[in-house]
């Protein structure tokens, strides 16, 4: 009963998922260079990747230090909640066939539990802090993704209809054919935003808003504590794009599955390129959109995105109830 | 016996939050307590074969609903007069009459459940077989629950409305 493959797959995501965020620092950096002409970091090693060590080397040199006037317990606690719920997020992640450490039934309903676990980073961080930069940042951050955690749940219920189950690898499955992104394209939309929202980046990352509120919620934290945060955000990241291939883009299925009937390419490899492009995007739109403002994006939710998943929703069941009956 | 293991650890852990939360006197302290129980509660559920349980409450109670007392509380922003409060309802004349009644109740509880023999049932409810029953037997209750929600929506809109029409 007890397996070592899940085991050895946890640490190896554990491994590549803190690398990876590490990697991603250096590489969004370079990318946002590219599309704002100019270079970004560019001076260490071959095209400027040590940039990654040079930076991990000063964060951890810098003074661990908890301010006298903050929470200690909360306050050294906040960062951790992020990381862990993000890398717990990944368990349910279907990577390839065979290849995932647990297949439940409520797959999705895990990872939304999940992100929506990674909020009290955030609340908790910007609390514990007792500034009223960080303060306010932490209530922003609570309201908006409350809220954006009801659009991300209920623009994912229209692949739920369509498949019969929560379950991730049976999501994927489903998609042999035509892969969600066509079928549920209002979901995809709606699912993208609220991702960016949860994940609290660019051009959403309102608790945090330098030119406002200093650093947001993380004001006070310096070192290896500020540095938990950005692991967590990347992971995040990392996580929202997993999950947007998984769900809308045929996870592991690779287009030769439908066109020529062959594969060149084993399914890891085409999940990996699959989230390397999302995670492009997602650059992109950091680089192409300004922050809106607060009211602004709380009105987006409740106005635009609610009404779109709705219809979305009535739609989906619609047409699939005309197909059960028959259909032309 | 795995399973029986991980129950009582979880349930340890459970109790001991809970209490924890209810001793605390720091607001924020409390909650964080409160949801580390309500996540453990989450596994025992998942233990017995409830997976969909588990996942709504971790979904709904530990990220949503206490999401929102801990907004309440930084709005509050009850710092040391809240501390000293919360220090006077520890005082034994405050608590001693509810506790002698939960004692109570927790006694015929101990004395009703060495009673039942056996398992309740046994083996994993699927979400779907929780969507037909909510949706077939029980539909009377979602509606009633969706009414419930719908009059909270107005409720809500209308104090909110009456704030904006003042002008702010």
């Amino acid at each position: 009963m007890f397996e070592w493959g899940p085991i050895m797959l946890a640490m190896g995501i554990l491994i590549f998922g803190v690398a990876g965020a590490a990697f991603l620092t250096w590489w969004e950096r370079r990318l946002l260079g590219f599309w704002q002409d100019r270079y970004g970091p560019n001076r260490i090693g071959p095209f400027g990747v040590g940039q990654v060590v040079a930076d991990m080397i000063k964060l951890l040199l810098k003074d661990d230090w908890v301010p006298p006037f903050a929470d200690r317990m909360v306050f050294v606690f906040a960062p951790t909640a992020i990381v862990v719920a993000m890398m717990m997020g990944f368990a349910v992640v279907p990577f390839s066939p065979g290849i995932q450490i647990i297949d439940v039934n409520i797959g999705l309903l895990f990872f939304l539990g999940m992100t929506s676990l990674a909020v009290y980073s955030v609340l908790l961080g910007g609390l514990a802090s007792n500034n009223k930069y960080a303060l306010l940042g932490g209530l922003r951050s609570a309201s908006q993704m409350v809220s954006y955690e009801v659009f991300m749940g209920l623009s994912l219920m229209g692949i739920v209809m369509m498949t019969g189950s929560f379950s991730l690898v049976e999501i994927v499955k489903a998609q042999e054919n035509v892969w969600f992104c066509f079928s549920q394209a209002l979901g995809l939309i709606v699912f993208v935003i609220a991702g960016i929202a949860e994940s609290h980046r660019l051009p959403f990352d309102l608790p945090e808003a330098e030119h406002e509120l200093t650093a947001g919620f993380h004001t006070e934290y310096g070192g290896m504590k500020f540095a938990m945060f950005m692991l967590g955000e990347y992971l995040g990241l990392m996580l929202i794009s997993a999950m947007i291939v998984t769900l809308f883009f045929g996870g592991w299925m690779g287009p030769s599955l439908i066109i020529f009937e062959i594969n060149w390419l084993p399914p890891v490899a085409w999940f990996t390129i699959k989230i390397i492009f999302v995670i492009n995007f997602f650059v992109l739109l950091r680089a192409a959109i300004p922050r809106p403002r607060y009211d602004q994006l709380m009105s987006l939710g409740w106005k635009v995105m609610l009404p779109i998943t709705l219809f979305n929703l009535v739609i989906t069941g619609a047409v699939l109830l005309w197909l059960q009956e028959g259909g032309l | 016996m795995l399973e029986l293991t991980l129950f009582y650890i979880a349930s340890t852990v459970a109790l001991f939050a809970t209490v924890l939360a209810m001793t605390r006197t720091n607001a924020i302290h409390a909650l964080i307590y409160l949801i580390v129980s309500l996540l453990a509660i989450a596994v025992i559920f998942f233990l017995i074969g409830a997976p969909f349980a588990a996942a709504l409450e971790i979904v709904i109670y530990a990220g949503a609903i206490m999401v929102l007392f801990v907004f309440v509380i930084m709005m509050l922003n009850l710092g040391e007069k809240g501390d000293a409060r919360e220090r006077q309802l520890l005082q034994p004349h405050v608590w001693l009459g509810p506790a002698i009644l939960s004692l109570v109740l927790l006694v015929e509880l101990l004395y009703l459940i060495s009673t039942v023999e056996g398992p309740a049932s046994s083996g994993s409810v699927s979400p779907k077989s929780v969507g037909l029953a909510l949706f077939g037997p029980y539909v009377i209750a979602v509606e009633l629950a969706s009414m419930l929600l719908l009059s909270g929506l107005v409720g809500s809109y209308h104090l909110g409305r009456r704030y904006l029409d003042r002008g702010l």
